[in-house]
């Protein structure tokens, strides 16, 4: 018999196939940021990859639209308890900026406009995991949420989708990023609920 | 370390406005926390259902003692209830502190600009009463944003009058009958007499629903404040 909580009843139960376990689905879309938006206009924007042994691969906002793009639909989770089904992006596959990229390393550092930081495993962005994306829904993606353009991997806690994202590099050691320094996990996979040091 | 879900008994409930209440819980084992901070409470439904929000510490560390401010948000699943049915002496869970990032330290010495938008003053709330607690003599401004007076959290906490805590009122739709600023949203100008006190490296404390964040982040980058400075907390 429940302890806790009496006479509480909730909403109607849904969706449990798509919601990972302590989540709850939104239809709004909530903003979380650590400091300021930062705006960053597309003409002195540019998006690089950097190697582990120095080597810069770099992309204008131009050069970025004329890469091949696609749409993808997704499920994002939020480390603070939200989800949202069926968010339609636009943007280029991080399969694409790698293509030509030549790298042993095991791990990325994803640095944004504004200073934050996150780090994932390098198989983590690639064979269509990830995305680069300026298109939420049709529209140019908003500073607030990111824009003019951030990282989309739906299958972490969205901390990892960097907002204002300006580059990559890679790394063999992995490196802790912002909240991955104080507090949130190393991972951050919603279906293990990895939120915090320990989970 | 892991952070552990813990019983949580509510001890007291405190309004603070018509829809704002303060919860006072006691939680066995609680490891304490840093202003700032915020909790998730977690309820059980009897078919085993479960929900989760965050809610953010209104107090400093005090043992077991852990008080959350909870508005009620209209056909929310969780604040309803939180807000007006759980009953004084039952439990929830509870797990926590959570956030390492948009908190005060106490012994930190330089001056502080917390600015809130309603709700957005809970955690705010806890840095002003850990700093009255502690020895600190950096001097702390509050730039707290309402709709009018009856909406106002923590009045007595809050008020004009502590030495160490210099508050500038922002009503956004009725002011009190006497009041010199008319009614209407936080302006560059609001932030410029607030800022004037601090140095150009002292931290800023922003929390309230997003369109004040992003409106108060805005004009403090504007006034030449370094983003690097300015810490958010955003509600929905």
């Amino acid at each position: 018999m429940n302890s806790f909580s009496p006479g509480f009843q909730g909403r109607a139960r849904q969706v449990a196939d798509k919601l990972p376990p302590g989540q709850y689905p939104t239809e709004s879309f909530p903003v979380l940021s650590a400091g300021p938006t930062p705006k960053v206009p597309v003409e002195s924007w540019q998006f690089t990859v950097t190697t582990e042994t120095g080597r810069t691969h770099a992309w204008t906002w131009d050069q970025m639209m004329a890469l091949p793009q696609q749409e993808t639909v997704q499920d994002i989770h939020c480390v603070t308890r939200w989800s949202k089904f069926d968010t339609r992006w636009r943007g280029v596959s991080l399969d694409t900026f790698f293509e030509d990229v030549e790298t042993a390393a095991d791990y990325v550092v994803v640095s944004s406009y504004g200073g934050y930081t996150t780090n994932l495993p390098l198989e983590d962005l690639l064979d269509g995991q990830a995305w680069l994306v300026h298109t939420f829904d049709d529209f140019p993606l908003s500073p607030e949420h990111g824009g003019p353009a951030r990282l989309l991997v739906p299958h972490l806690y969205f901390w990892k989708s960097a907002k204002w994202v300006q580059g990559i590099q890679l790394t063999d050691e992995d490196e802790p990023g912002f909240w991955e320094s104080v507090g949130y996990h190393n991972y951050g996979d919603p279906w293990r609920e990895q939120r915090n040091w320990g989970d | 370390m892991a952070v552990v879900w813990r019983r949580a008994r509510l001890v007291e409930r405190v309004p603070q406005n018509a829809t704002a209440r303060t919860l006072v819980f006691t939680v066995p084992g609680w490891p304490g926390h840093l202003p700032g901070q915020h909790v998730d409470v977690r309820l059980t439904a009897d078919d085993g259902y479960q929900a989760v929000r965050s809610y953010s510490l209104a107090a400093p560390a005090d043992g077991n003692r852990v008080e959350l401010g909870v508005q009620a948000v209209p056909d929310g699943e969780v604040s309803p209830y939180l807000a007006d049915a759980l009953p004084v002496g039952s439990e929830v869970e509870v797990r926590g502190p959570l956030g390492n990032w948009f908190v005060w330290r106490p012994g930190r010495t330089e001056p502080v600009l917390l600015v809130g938008g309603g709700s957005g003053v809970v955690p705010l709330t806890a840095m002003v009463r850990a700093h009255r607690q502690s020895l600190s003599r950096g001097a702390f401004h509050l730039l707290y944003s309402v709709r009018s007076a009856d909406d106002a959290w923590y009045r007595e906490d809050l008020a004009d009058g502590h030495p160490d805590l210099d508050v500038r009122l922002v009503y956004t739709r009725k002011a009190p009958p006497g009041t010199a600023r008319a009614p209407g949203r936080v302006t560059a100008a609001d932030l410029a007499e607030a800022t004037a006190g601090l140095l150009p490296a002292s931290p800023v404390y922003v929390c309230g629903p997003t369109g004040f964040v992003e409106a108060v982040g805005d004009l403090l980058t504007g006034l030449g404040r370094d983003p690097a400075t300015i810490r958010t907390e955003r509600f929905g």
